[in-house]
């Protein structure tokens, strides 16, 4: 890892806190439920690094611990992405679904 | 060359994270927002299959990373779709104690992977590494202990071996002195590993202090205050992901994750200013419970006949639907009265949904929904307010502080909060099992006023027997 990369990520960091702020302002009561189990569901991303270090499991035997690990972190952010935007998308239909067919 | 089109598709991801999160605040837009999200993540996947097919050596373990995609889709799915309407906010906090889990697990690989494989050399690479490995092992496994924890106290106890346990509340002041103790000891912790970094021994103190903090966060907090929690936990885990991000050098869970850390920030604190509550109080003071007031009045009861013979041709109802609906699983009957009503005396039949109402916003909103209450129906607080003066009839279902008078008053814990205005009505129902003294542990004078009628007993079993009284008028 090189200082550049290091300042690329910290600064990623960073403006990523200040939109995140700014994205959320008003929200009415009835979305905060929906819009907590969103976000949520999205902080499953880290599926990603899951999947990258499953990919390891049979790189010769010195990382199998970090292998299974892994695997074990790819179940649960998979059950975290899939049924937390399922979760929501029931929430919605309930509250917004039934706005619009009235 | 490659490398740029694998942060090309992690950009796109970002960008549609942001867009779902935007649209999700928004109730004509957030069904869109969701979808948003859904494909946001379903690039980042995507981009992530291709960028480690064609990585020198490809993808080795194609029977592992199947597998577990597909268990853990289908153990999401069905959990997803099987849970009640009730169960969702337990739901949502076991799914963000998972995400939070996955997040330091992928740390705890990675570090795991770094010690054994490679001879840390002090230098900027080990010190990143062993801070965000860290850092994300704490806020990981603080957020899975303490999302555990909050979702059985959003179910009120735990089965052990047949027996039902009630999930303490539990929280002396020395409790939060020995919190600041435990979080300084991971961040001494932290700096000592990064002069010995294949020490593991410091990863697993940090490992065991982290779920010991997660669990005494959420101890001492009440079941009411548990939404905003969860809310919290959320957050975390976004910030968990991000440091995860660190770790690996990876831009989209360092974008994805600081997002929903920041975002998740300003909506527990939207949500505390719904409930009229300061985050610090939330979270550092024990609240209800101790203080309580003895009760010294009594009321007696009505019965549903006498209620339904006061309902006799009423213009105008308005339900005031409370936790207690939840409880008792009552919306069914609550929708089958107000048909009853405005089939026979054409009754204008509305609901009062106040922001906190329940165990979660929102709460009342998907219940009611769930039985066909018309969407035009529910009634923001702030909207109907004016409307009691001039309604027959009252009914208030297992809802107490919501609609206490005292907060009007600016005197004890309830002064302040914005109550529906149940008490301008010619009539007042309250259906409630006893007198007893709601989440905030102040008396409701509503209930001993001359124009209320007290219904005690279970909100199911109330209005069943109202609506057999009122077939029978």
């Amino acid at each position: 890892m090189t200082p550049e990369m290091l300042i690329g990520s910290i600064t990623l960091f960073v403006l990523s806190i200040f939109l995140g702020v700014e994205l959320i302002t008003k929200v009415p009561a009835m979305l905060h439920t929906p819009l907590m189990s969103g976000a949520n569901a999205i902080s499953g991303i880290s599926v990603v690094g899951a999947l990258l270090g499953a990919n390891v499991a049979y790189d010769g035997g010195q990382t199998v611990v970090s292998g299974i690990l892994a695997f074990v972190a790819l179940v649960l952010a998979m059950i975290n992405v899939v049924g937390g935007f399922a979760v929501t998308n029931r929430m919605l239909n309930m509250i917004a679904g039934k706005k619009r067919g009235a | 060359m490659f490398e740029d089109w694998v942060s090309f598709g992690y950009l796109l991801s970002a960008v549609l994270f942001v867009i779902g999160l935007k649209k999700l605040g928004h109730p004509r837009t957030a069904p869109k927002g969701n979808q948003y999200g859904m494909m946001g993540m379903g690039v980042a996947v995507i981009t992530t299959i291709i960028d480690m097919h064609l990585m020198p050596g490809g993808i080795v373990g194609w029977t592992i990373i199947g597998a577990g995609i597909l268990i853990g889709s289908i153990i999401g799915y069905i959990m997803a779709v099987k849970v009640e309407m009730t169960g969702m906010p337990e739901m949502v906090a076991l799914f963000n104690g998972f995400g939070g889990a996955a997040s330091a697990l992928v740390a705890l690989s990675e570090t795991w992977k770094w010690i054994e494989t490679t001879s840390p050399e002090a230098g900027l690479e080990t010190t990143v590494t062993v801070v965000a490995a860290g850092l994300s092992a704490l806020v990981g496994w603080m957020t899975l202990t303490g999302s555990l924890l909050a979702m059985y106290k959003l179910k009120g106890g735990i089965e052990v071996f047949g027996k039902w346990i009630r999930t303490p509340t539990w929280g002396p002041a020395w409790l939060n002195p020995v919190k600041g103790l435990l979080f300084i000891s991971v961040l001494a912790l932290i700096y000592l590993s990064i002069e010995d970094p294949t020490n593991t021994d410091y990863l697993w103190a940090i490992i065991g202090i982290s779920c010991v903090l997660g669990i005494i966060l959420v101890l001492p907090i009440g079941g009411a205050d548990m939404p905003v929690v969860v809310s919290l936990l959320n957050s975390l885990s976004g910030i968990a992901a991000a440091f995860t991000g660190f770790i690996i050098n990876n831009s989209v869970l360092i974008v994805a994750g600081s997002l929903v850390g920041a975002s998740g920030l300003i909506l527990t604190v939207i949500m505390c200013k719904a409930m009229n509550r300061q985050l610090i109080d939330v979270l550092f003071k024990s609240f209800g419970g101790s203080e309580k007031q003895e009760l010294t009045r009594t009321k007696v009861g009505s019965d549903a006949d006498e209620v339904a013979m006061m309902a006799d041709g009423a213009q105008k109802i308005i339900i005031v639907p409370g936790y207690g609906m939840a409880v008792s699983q009552c919306q069914h009957q609550v929708k089958e009265f107000a048909d009853l009503m405005a089939d026979k005396f054409d009754t204008e039949i509305k609901y009062a949904i106040h922001p906190v109402a329940g165990r979660m916003p929102g709460h009342m909103n998907v219940l009611l929904a769930e039985a066909n209450v018309p969407y035009e129906q529910l009634i923001e607080m702030d909207e109907i307010n004016s409307e009691f003066s001039e309604c027959d009839m009252a009914i208030v279902i297992g809802a107490n502080d919501t609609c206490n008078p005292a907060a009007r008053t600016g005197e004890g814990p309830l002064a302040g909060m914005p109550i529906i205005d149940a008490d301008q009505a010619r009539t007042v129902v309250i259906i409630k099992r006893s007198l007893s003294v709601g989440y905030a542990g102040v008396d409701n004078d509503l209930f001993y006023e001359d124009k209320t009628m007290m219904l005690f007993g279970d909100g199911k079993a109330m209005m069943t027997d109202l609506n057999n009284a009122i077939k029978e008028l």
